[in-house]
Protein backbone atom coordinates (compact mmCIF):
# COMPACT_ATOMS: atom_id res chain seq x y z
CA UNK A 1 0.00 0.00 0.00
CA UNK A 2 3.10 2.16 1.03
CA UNK A 3 4.91 1.33 -2.32
CA UNK A 4 1.23 2.25 -4.15
CA UNK A 5 1.29 5.88 -2.54
CA UNK A 6 4.51 6.62 -3.62
CA UNK A 7 4.11 5.90 -7.06
CA UNK A 8 1.15 7.85 -6.97
CA UNK A 9 2.81 10.61 -5.67
CA UNK A 10 5.79 10.22 -7.86
CA UNK A 11 3.03 10.95 -10.58
CA UNK A 12 1.57 13.44 -8.82
CA UNK A 13 4.77 15.25 -8.73
CA UNK A 14 5.41 14.68 -12.26
CA UNK A 15 2.13 16.91 -13.68
CA UNK A 16 2.89 19.26 -10.77
CA UNK A 17 6.29 19.60 -12.41
CA UNK A 18 4.72 21.62 -15.31
CA UNK A 19 2.50 23.89 -13.97
CA UNK A 20 3.18 27.35 -12.78
CA UNK A 21 6.74 28.04 -14.78
CA UNK A 22 9.44 30.09 -13.57
CA UNK A 23 10.71 32.77 -15.51
CA UNK A 24 12.21 32.10 -18.84
CA UNK A 25 15.48 34.25 -17.75
CA UNK A 26 15.77 32.48 -14.10
CA UNK A 27 15.85 29.03 -15.62
CA UNK A 28 17.62 29.56 -18.73
CA UNK A 29 20.67 30.45 -15.40
CA UNK A 30 18.98 27.06 -13.55
CA UNK A 31 19.54 24.75 -16.70
CA UNK A 32 23.12 25.88 -17.37
CA UNK A 33 24.16 25.08 -14.23
CA UNK A 34 22.28 22.06 -14.25
CA UNK A 35 24.04 21.36 -17.35
CA UNK A 36 27.81 21.85 -15.59
CA UNK A 37 26.79 19.78 -12.36
CA UNK A 38 24.85 16.91 -13.80
CA UNK A 39 26.83 16.62 -17.27
CA UNK A 40 29.95 17.95 -17.48
CA UNK A 41 30.48 17.07 -13.79
CA UNK A 42 29.88 13.45 -14.83
CA UNK A 43 31.78 13.53 -17.95
CA UNK A 44 35.24 12.18 -15.69
CA UNK A 45 33.74 9.09 -13.88
CA UNK A 46 32.09 8.48 -17.18
CA UNK A 47 35.08 8.41 -19.36
CA UNK A 48 37.35 6.43 -17.46
CA UNK A 49 34.99 3.88 -15.84
CA UNK A 50 33.81 3.39 -19.89
CA UNK A 51 37.73 2.46 -21.59
CA UNK A 52 38.35 0.61 -18.57
CA UNK A 53 35.36 -1.81 -18.45
CA UNK A 54 35.58 -1.46 -22.68
CA UNK A 55 39.09 -3.31 -22.34
CA UNK A 56 38.05 -5.76 -19.77
CA UNK A 57 34.65 -6.52 -22.06
CA UNK A 58 37.74 -7.28 -25.40
CA UNK A 59 40.15 -9.49 -22.81
CA UNK A 60 37.26 -11.75 -21.13
CA UNK A 61 35.78 -12.26 -24.89
CA UNK A 62 39.12 -13.13 -26.04
CA UNK A 63 40.04 -15.17 -23.13
CA UNK A 64 36.30 -17.34 -23.51
CA UNK A 65 37.69 -17.65 -27.55
CA UNK A 66 39.15 -21.29 -26.96
CA UNK A 67 37.32 -22.69 -30.13
CA UNK A 68 40.05 -22.24 -33.61
CA UNK A 69 36.87 -22.25 -35.42
CA UNK A 70 35.69 -18.80 -33.68
CA UNK A 71 36.75 -16.52 -36.29
CA UNK A 72 38.73 -13.65 -34.30
CA UNK A 73 36.92 -10.78 -35.46
CA UNK A 74 34.54 -11.63 -32.44
CA UNK A 75 36.19 -9.93 -29.74
CA UNK A 76 35.78 -6.49 -31.64
CA UNK A 77 32.07 -7.44 -32.32
CA UNK A 78 31.24 -8.94 -28.84
CA UNK A 79 32.76 -5.38 -27.62
CA UNK A 80 30.68 -3.43 -29.93
CA UNK A 81 27.07 -5.41 -28.96
CA UNK A 82 28.16 -5.40 -24.99
CA UNK A 83 28.79 -1.51 -25.04
CA UNK A 84 26.53 -0.14 -27.40
CA UNK A 85 23.36 -2.18 -26.37
CA UNK A 86 23.76 -2.58 -22.43
CA UNK A 87 26.93 -1.10 -21.16
CA UNK A 88 26.88 2.68 -22.02
CA UNK A 89 23.19 2.79 -22.14
CA UNK A 90 22.19 0.84 -18.97
CA UNK A 91 25.38 0.14 -16.59
CA UNK A 92 26.94 3.98 -17.43
CA UNK A 93 23.15 4.68 -16.32
CA UNK A 94 23.48 2.85 -12.48
CA UNK A 95 26.81 4.50 -12.12
CA UNK A 96 24.98 7.69 -12.60
CA UNK A 97 22.40 6.69 -10.41
CA UNK A 98 24.74 6.68 -7.69
CA UNK A 99 26.45 9.95 -8.68
CA UNK A 100 24.03 12.26 -10.49
CA UNK A 101 21.06 10.84 -8.52
CA UNK A 102 22.49 11.02 -4.52
CA UNK A 103 23.80 14.57 -5.33
CA UNK A 104 20.13 15.75 -6.72
CA UNK A 105 18.69 13.98 -3.40
CA UNK A 106 21.54 15.12 -1.02
CA UNK A 107 20.58 18.81 -3.02
CA UNK A 108 16.58 18.90 -2.76
CA UNK A 109 16.77 17.08 0.42
CA UNK A 110 18.76 19.97 2.31
CA UNK A 111 17.18 22.47 1.05
CA UNK A 112 13.97 20.58 1.84
CA UNK A 113 15.59 20.37 5.49
CA UNK A 114 16.58 23.86 5.34
CA UNK A 115 13.66 24.98 4.93
CA UNK A 116 14.91 26.53 1.17
CA UNK A 117 11.54 24.89 -0.27
CA UNK A 118 9.55 26.80 2.23
CA UNK A 119 11.22 30.03 1.13
CA UNK A 120 10.23 29.28 -2.44
CA UNK A 121 6.62 28.32 -2.10
CA UNK A 122 5.96 31.48 0.32
CA UNK A 123 7.46 33.47 -2.53
CA UNK A 124 5.02 32.12 -5.04
CA UNK A 125 7.70 30.18 -6.71
CA UNK A 126 6.41 26.46 -7.68
CA UNK A 127 9.68 24.73 -6.01
CA UNK A 128 9.13 21.62 -8.57
CA UNK A 129 9.46 23.49 -11.53
CA UNK A 130 12.52 25.66 -9.98
CA UNK A 131 14.16 22.76 -8.89
CA UNK A 132 13.74 19.58 -10.98
CA UNK A 133 12.39 21.41 -14.44
CA UNK A 134 15.83 22.21 -15.30
CA UNK A 135 17.19 18.79 -14.35
CA UNK A 136 15.29 17.01 -16.62
CA UNK A 137 15.96 19.68 -19.28
CA UNK A 138 20.24 19.42 -18.64
CA UNK A 139 19.45 15.46 -18.29
CA UNK A 140 18.13 15.45 -21.81
CA UNK A 141 22.15 16.20 -22.83
CA UNK A 142 22.82 12.64 -20.86
CA UNK A 143 22.79 10.79 -24.52
CA UNK A 144 26.12 12.80 -25.35
CA UNK A 145 27.56 11.59 -22.37
CA UNK A 146 26.71 7.81 -23.55
CA UNK A 147 28.28 8.71 -27.31
CA UNK A 148 31.53 9.47 -25.33
CA UNK A 149 30.86 6.04 -23.30
CA UNK A 150 30.46 4.08 -26.26
CA UNK A 151 33.13 5.38 -28.03
CA UNK A 152 35.63 4.86 -24.94
CA UNK A 153 34.73 1.97 -24.46
CA UNK A 154 34.86 0.77 -27.95
CA UNK A 155 38.41 2.05 -28.03
CA UNK A 156 39.67 0.62 -24.56
CA UNK A 157 38.30 -2.47 -26.37
CA UNK A 158 40.22 -1.88 -29.17
CA UNK A 159 43.32 -0.94 -27.31
CA UNK A 160 43.25 -3.65 -25.15
CA UNK A 161 42.88 -6.41 -27.40
CA UNK A 162 45.63 -4.99 -29.41
CA UNK A 163 47.97 -4.32 -26.51
CA UNK A 164 47.57 -7.42 -24.96
CA UNK A 165 48.11 -9.22 -28.10
CA UNK A 166 44.49 -11.21 -28.18
CA UNK A 167 43.26 -9.80 -31.46
CA UNK A 168 44.98 -7.97 -34.88
CA UNK A 169 43.90 -4.80 -35.40
CA UNK A 170 42.49 -5.61 -38.74
CA UNK A 171 40.60 -8.31 -36.96
CA UNK A 172 39.00 -6.39 -34.15
CA UNK A 173 38.08 -3.83 -36.68
CA UNK A 174 36.18 -5.86 -38.90
CA UNK A 175 34.06 -7.37 -36.09
CA UNK A 176 32.98 -3.82 -35.11
CA UNK A 177 31.59 -3.30 -38.63
CA UNK A 178 30.56 -7.14 -39.40
CA UNK A 179 26.37 -7.77 -38.76
CA UNK A 180 26.15 -4.12 -37.79
CA UNK A 181 22.16 -3.17 -37.63
CA UNK A 182 21.49 1.10 -37.41
CA UNK A 183 18.60 0.16 -35.31
CA UNK A 184 20.66 -0.83 -32.12
CA UNK A 185 21.54 2.57 -32.36
CA UNK A 186 18.20 3.82 -32.36
CA UNK A 187 17.21 1.24 -29.35
CA UNK A 188 20.14 2.60 -27.45
CA UNK A 189 18.98 6.53 -27.00
CA UNK A 190 15.80 5.62 -26.77
CA UNK A 191 16.50 3.94 -23.50
CA UNK A 192 19.31 6.89 -22.73
CA UNK A 193 16.38 9.47 -22.85
CA UNK A 194 14.11 7.55 -20.90
CA UNK A 195 16.95 6.87 -18.24
CA UNK A 196 17.88 10.41 -18.22
CA UNK A 197 14.43 10.94 -16.91
CA UNK A 198 14.18 8.85 -14.23
CA UNK A 199 17.55 9.97 -13.49
CA UNK A 200 16.22 13.35 -12.91
CA UNK A 201 12.90 12.35 -11.41
CA UNK A 202 13.36 9.76 -9.21
CA UNK A 203 15.89 11.19 -6.90
CA UNK A 204 14.33 14.55 -7.20
CA UNK A 205 10.91 12.78 -5.50
CA UNK A 206 13.28 11.41 -2.73
CA UNK A 207 14.54 14.74 -1.86
CA UNK A 208 11.52 17.07 -2.38
CA UNK A 209 9.21 14.49 0.07
CA UNK A 210 11.71 13.35 2.87
CA UNK A 211 11.52 14.67 6.44
CA UNK A 212 13.51 14.86 8.97
CA UNK A 213 17.17 16.23 9.45
CA UNK A 214 20.74 15.83 8.09
CA UNK A 215 20.76 12.28 8.68
CA UNK A 216 17.53 11.50 6.77
CA UNK A 217 19.02 13.39 3.82
CA UNK A 218 21.76 10.67 3.86
CA UNK A 219 18.73 7.80 4.52
CA UNK A 220 17.16 9.13 1.30
CA UNK A 221 20.43 9.72 -1.16
CA UNK A 222 20.66 5.88 -0.27
CA UNK A 223 16.66 5.16 -0.91
CA UNK A 224 16.98 7.44 -4.33
CA UNK A 225 19.98 5.18 -5.42
CA UNK A 226 18.24 1.84 -4.85
CA UNK A 227 14.98 2.55 -6.15
CA UNK A 228 16.67 4.74 -9.80
CA UNK A 229 18.38 1.82 -10.30
CA UNK A 230 15.67 -0.62 -9.72
CA UNK A 231 13.50 1.69 -12.06
CA UNK A 232 16.27 1.41 -14.77
CA UNK A 233 16.84 -2.10 -14.93
CA UNK A 234 12.76 -2.99 -15.12
CA UNK A 235 12.51 -0.42 -17.68
CA UNK A 236 15.17 -1.54 -19.38
CA UNK A 237 13.69 -4.99 -19.44
CA UNK A 238 10.75 -3.38 -20.71
CA UNK A 239 12.15 -1.25 -23.59
CA UNK A 240 13.95 -4.21 -24.78
CA UNK A 241 11.15 -6.35 -24.52
CA UNK A 242 9.38 -3.72 -26.63
CA UNK A 243 12.15 -2.67 -29.40
CA UNK A 244 14.19 -5.81 -29.98
CA UNK A 245 12.25 -8.96 -29.02
CA UNK B 1 -5.02 43.49 8.10
CA UNK B 2 -5.29 39.57 8.89
CA UNK B 3 -8.92 38.11 10.40
CA UNK B 4 -8.86 34.90 11.45
CA UNK B 5 -12.33 32.83 11.89
CA UNK B 6 -12.38 29.96 13.42
CA UNK B 7 -9.73 27.63 11.86
CA UNK B 8 -9.69 24.09 12.62
CA UNK B 9 -6.29 22.02 11.43
CA UNK B 10 -6.00 18.41 11.81
CA UNK B 11 -2.72 16.05 10.73
CA UNK B 12 -4.56 12.35 10.79
CA UNK B 13 -5.84 12.17 14.08
CA UNK B 14 -3.97 15.09 15.95
CA UNK B 15 -6.35 17.70 15.82
CA UNK B 16 -3.61 20.81 15.97
CA UNK B 17 -5.48 23.78 15.27
CA UNK B 18 -9.19 23.94 17.45
CA UNK B 19 -11.37 26.95 16.25
CA UNK B 20 -8.84 29.96 16.36
CA UNK B 21 -10.16 33.30 15.92
CA UNK B 22 -8.16 36.21 15.87
CA UNK B 23 -7.31 39.86 14.29
CA UNK B 24 -3.71 41.34 13.13
CA UNK B 25 -3.69 45.19 12.53
CA UNK B 26 -2.00 46.53 9.96
CA UNK B 27 1.69 48.76 11.03
CA UNK B 28 1.94 46.62 14.54
CA UNK B 29 3.96 43.85 15.56
CA UNK B 30 1.35 41.10 16.48
CA UNK B 31 3.35 38.03 18.58
CA UNK B 32 1.64 34.45 18.65
CA UNK B 33 3.50 32.74 21.80
CA UNK B 34 3.00 29.16 23.37
CA UNK B 35 4.62 26.18 24.46
CA UNK B 36 6.63 24.07 21.86
CA UNK B 37 3.60 21.64 19.88
CA UNK B 38 0.90 24.31 20.86
CA UNK B 39 -0.11 24.92 17.11
CA UNK B 40 1.97 28.15 16.88
CA UNK B 41 4.06 27.01 13.75
CA UNK B 42 1.26 25.16 12.08
CA UNK B 43 -1.20 28.47 12.77
CA UNK B 44 1.55 30.19 11.00
CA UNK B 45 2.31 28.14 8.03
CA UNK B 46 -1.82 28.39 7.48
CA UNK B 47 -1.79 31.91 7.08
CA UNK B 48 1.03 31.47 4.78
CA UNK B 49 -1.33 29.27 2.58
CA UNK B 50 0.94 26.22 2.74
CA UNK B 51 -1.33 24.70 4.69
CA UNK B 52 -5.18 24.63 4.10
CA UNK B 53 -7.50 25.00 7.19
CA UNK B 54 -10.20 22.45 7.26
CA UNK B 55 -12.34 24.62 8.79
CA UNK B 56 -13.24 28.72 8.84
CA UNK B 57 -11.62 31.34 7.14
CA UNK B 58 -8.31 33.59 6.53
CA UNK B 59 -9.09 37.17 5.27
CA UNK B 60 -6.59 39.04 3.99
CA UNK B 61 -7.39 42.75 3.84
CA UNK B 62 -10.92 41.59 4.11
CA UNK B 63 -10.86 38.84 1.09
CA UNK B 64 -11.13 35.56 2.17
CA UNK B 65 -8.68 32.86 1.11
CA UNK B 66 -10.49 30.11 0.24
CA UNK B 67 -12.30 32.68 -2.28
CA UNK B 68 -9.35 33.53 -4.01
CA UNK B 69 -8.48 32.58 -7.69
CA UNK B 70 -5.20 30.98 -8.71
CA UNK B 71 -3.75 33.92 -9.97
CA UNK B 72 -5.00 35.98 -6.66
CA UNK B 73 -3.13 33.66 -4.86
CA UNK B 74 0.39 34.21 -6.62
CA UNK B 75 -0.35 37.85 -6.18
CA UNK B 76 -1.01 37.68 -2.19
CA UNK B 77 1.77 35.15 -2.16
CA UNK B 78 3.98 37.83 -3.47
CA UNK B 79 2.64 40.69 -1.01
CA UNK B 80 3.78 38.31 1.86
CA UNK B 81 7.23 38.32 2.97
CA UNK B 82 8.73 35.36 5.39
CA UNK B 83 11.65 35.42 7.99
CA UNK B 84 12.23 31.52 8.89
CA UNK B 85 13.60 29.96 11.68
CA UNK B 86 16.53 29.00 10.01
CA UNK B 87 16.68 32.43 7.59
CA UNK B 88 16.34 29.15 4.70
CA UNK B 89 18.83 31.57 2.70
CA UNK B 90 19.75 29.73 -0.75
CA UNK B 91 23.45 28.95 0.34
CA UNK B 92 24.20 28.31 -3.43
CA UNK B 93 24.12 32.04 -3.77
CA UNK B 94 25.49 35.55 -2.50
CA UNK B 95 23.78 37.78 -0.06
CA UNK B 96 23.11 40.39 -2.89
CA UNK B 97 21.59 37.32 -4.96
CA UNK B 98 19.60 35.64 -2.33
CA UNK B 99 18.24 39.64 -1.60
CA UNK B 100 17.48 40.10 -5.65
CA UNK B 101 16.12 36.70 -6.34
CA UNK B 102 12.20 37.47 -5.50
CA UNK B 103 12.90 40.72 -8.21
CA UNK B 104 14.80 38.57 -10.78
CA UNK B 105 11.49 36.62 -10.11
CA UNK B 106 8.51 38.59 -10.67
CA UNK B 107 9.52 42.04 -11.31
CA UNK B 108 10.87 43.51 -14.80
CA UNK B 109 13.58 45.43 -13.27
CA UNK B 110 16.75 45.85 -14.89
CA UNK B 111 20.17 44.13 -12.92
CA UNK B 112 21.15 47.63 -12.20
CA UNK B 113 17.85 48.80 -10.55
CA UNK B 114 17.56 45.05 -8.66
CA UNK B 115 21.17 45.60 -7.39
CA UNK B 116 20.36 49.12 -6.16
CA UNK B 117 17.17 47.78 -4.28
CA UNK B 118 18.87 45.07 -2.85
CA UNK B 119 21.51 47.80 -1.19
CA UNK B 120 18.65 49.49 -0.21
CA UNK B 121 17.43 46.92 1.73
CA UNK B 122 20.69 45.55 3.22
CA UNK B 123 21.36 49.57 4.12
CA UNK B 124 17.99 49.12 6.14
CA UNK B 125 18.99 46.09 7.83
CA UNK B 126 21.94 47.50 8.68
CA UNK B 127 24.34 45.09 6.91
CA UNK B 128 26.63 46.99 4.54
CA UNK B 129 29.62 45.32 2.75
CA UNK B 130 28.75 41.66 2.91
CA UNK B 131 26.90 41.73 -0.14
CA UNK B 132 29.87 39.32 -2.28
CA UNK B 133 29.83 36.61 0.94
CA UNK B 134 27.73 33.59 0.94
CA UNK B 135 25.16 32.70 3.72
CA UNK B 136 27.68 29.94 5.36
CA UNK B 137 30.75 32.96 5.35
CA UNK B 138 28.75 35.10 7.97
CA UNK B 139 27.02 34.90 11.37
CA UNK B 140 23.82 34.05 12.61
CA UNK B 141 22.49 37.17 13.20
CA UNK B 142 23.72 38.44 9.84
CA UNK B 143 21.92 36.13 8.06
CA UNK B 144 18.59 36.57 9.81
CA UNK B 145 19.27 40.41 8.15
CA UNK B 146 19.52 39.61 4.77
CA UNK B 147 16.83 37.15 5.49
CA UNK B 148 14.83 40.37 7.25
CA UNK B 149 15.98 42.23 3.90
CA UNK B 150 15.01 39.28 1.40
CA UNK B 151 11.22 39.70 3.48
CA UNK B 152 11.53 43.55 2.42
CA UNK B 153 12.98 43.91 -0.96
CA UNK B 154 9.35 43.43 -2.63
CA UNK B 155 7.60 45.63 -0.34
CA UNK B 156 4.97 43.21 1.35
CA UNK B 157 1.95 43.87 2.86
CA UNK B 158 2.38 40.82 5.59
CA UNK B 159 5.12 40.07 7.15
CA UNK B 160 5.88 36.90 8.78
CA UNK B 161 8.61 35.87 11.24
CA UNK B 162 9.40 32.35 12.50
CA UNK B 163 11.22 32.41 15.93
CA UNK B 164 13.56 35.04 14.39
CA UNK B 165 15.30 35.14 17.58
CA UNK B 166 16.28 31.53 18.22
CA UNK B 167 20.21 30.62 17.96
CA UNK B 168 20.88 34.45 18.64
CA UNK B 169 22.44 36.06 21.44
CA UNK B 170 20.51 38.40 23.79
CA UNK B 171 21.80 41.64 22.11
CA UNK B 172 21.61 40.79 18.38
CA UNK B 173 18.15 39.08 19.41
CA UNK B 174 16.93 42.81 20.77
CA UNK B 175 18.33 44.46 17.69
CA UNK B 176 16.37 42.17 15.38
CA UNK B 177 13.14 42.50 17.60
CA UNK B 178 14.04 46.37 17.18
CA UNK B 179 14.43 46.01 13.67
CA UNK B 180 11.48 43.92 12.90
CA UNK B 181 9.43 46.61 15.02
CA UNK B 182 10.65 49.67 13.05
CA UNK B 183 9.97 48.13 9.41
CA UNK B 184 6.61 47.32 10.84
CA UNK B 185 6.28 51.07 11.18
CA UNK B 186 8.11 51.86 8.53
CA UNK B 187 6.27 50.36 5.34
CA UNK B 188 2.86 49.79 7.42
CA UNK B 189 2.99 46.23 7.47
CA UNK B 190 1.23 43.47 9.03
CA UNK B 191 3.83 41.61 10.56
CA UNK B 192 3.36 38.51 13.08
CA UNK B 193 5.83 37.02 14.72
CA UNK B 194 6.29 33.43 16.42
CA UNK B 195 8.41 33.41 19.85
CA UNK B 196 9.57 32.02 22.45
CA UNK B 197 11.82 34.59 23.35
CA UNK B 198 10.05 36.50 26.33
CA UNK B 199 12.10 39.43 25.86
CA UNK B 200 10.36 40.17 22.28
CA UNK B 201 6.49 39.71 24.25
CA UNK B 202 7.98 42.39 26.45
CA UNK B 203 9.32 44.85 23.99
CA UNK B 204 7.69 44.62 21.17
CA UNK B 205 4.29 42.38 21.80
CA UNK B 206 1.70 45.51 20.54
CA UNK B 207 -0.35 42.21 20.06
CA UNK B 208 0.05 39.07 21.76
CA UNK B 209 -2.43 36.07 20.89
CA UNK B 210 -1.60 32.75 23.30
CA UNK B 211 -1.75 29.04 21.99
CA UNK B 212 -2.32 26.31 23.85
CA UNK B 213 -2.79 22.79 23.00
CA UNK B 214 -4.48 24.22 19.48
CA UNK B 215 -7.12 26.96 21.76
CA UNK B 216 -6.33 30.87 21.82
CA UNK B 217 -6.40 31.03 25.11
CA UNK B 218 -5.38 34.28 25.54
CA UNK B 219 -4.69 37.77 23.71
CA UNK B 220 -3.82 40.93 24.77
CA UNK B 221 -0.60 43.62 24.28
CA UNK B 222 2.56 43.77 26.33
CA UNK B 223 1.24 46.10 29.27
CA UNK B 224 -1.79 43.51 29.36
CA UNK B 225 0.02 40.56 29.69
CA UNK B 226 1.90 41.76 33.10
CA UNK B 227 -1.73 42.40 34.62
CA UNK B 228 -3.42 39.02 33.24
CA UNK B 229 -4.92 36.13 35.89
CA UNK B 230 -4.96 33.60 33.27
CA UNK B 231 -3.15 30.56 34.61
CA UNK B 232 -1.87 29.29 31.59
CA UNK B 233 -0.08 32.70 30.76
CA UNK B 234 1.31 33.31 33.69
CA UNK B 235 2.95 30.09 34.27
CA UNK B 236 4.29 29.80 30.42
CA UNK B 237 5.25 33.80 30.48
CA UNK B 238 6.55 34.17 33.80
CA UNK B 239 8.47 30.40 34.60
CA UNK B 240 11.40 31.70 35.53
CA UNK B 241 12.07 34.31 38.28
CA UNK B 242 13.37 36.78 36.70
CA UNK B 243 10.25 37.59 35.18
CA UNK B 244 8.09 37.17 38.15
CA UNK B 245 9.77 39.76 40.19
CA UNK B 246 9.52 42.04 36.52
CA UNK B 247 6.22 41.81 36.99
CA UNK B 248 5.93 42.08 40.24
CA UNK B 249 7.86 45.21 40.23
CA UNK B 250 5.66 46.16 37.19
CA UNK B 251 2.42 45.76 39.23
CA UNK B 252 3.68 47.79 42.32
CA UNK B 253 4.77 50.12 40.12
CA UNK B 254 1.63 50.66 38.16
CA UNK B 255 -0.41 50.88 42.17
Amino acid sequence: MQYLRQIGAYFLMLGNIFRKTTKWSALRKLIFKEIDDLIIGSLGIVCFISFFVGGVISIQTALNIDNPLIPKYLVGFATRQSVILEFAPTLISIIMAGKVGSFITSSIGTMRVTEQIDALEVMGINPLNYLVLPKIIAMMLYPFIIIISMFLGILGGWMASIYGGFSSSADFVEGLQIDFIPFHMTYAFIKTVVFAFVLATVPSFHGYYMKGGALEVGKASTTAFVWTSVVIIVLNYIITQLLLA
Amino acid sequence: MIQVENIHKTFGENHVLKGITTSFEQSKTNLVIGQSGSGKTVFLKCMLGLFTPEEGEIYYSGQAYSEMDRDQRIDLRRDMGMVFQGSALFDSMTVEENVTFPMEMFSKKSKEEMRDRANVALERVNLVNANDRYPSEISGGMQKRVAIARAIVMNPKYLFCDEPNSGLDPRTAILIDNLIQEITDEFNITTVINTHDMNSVMEIGEKIVFLKDGYLTWEGTNKEIFKTDNEAVTNFVYSSELFKKVRKMYLEDSH
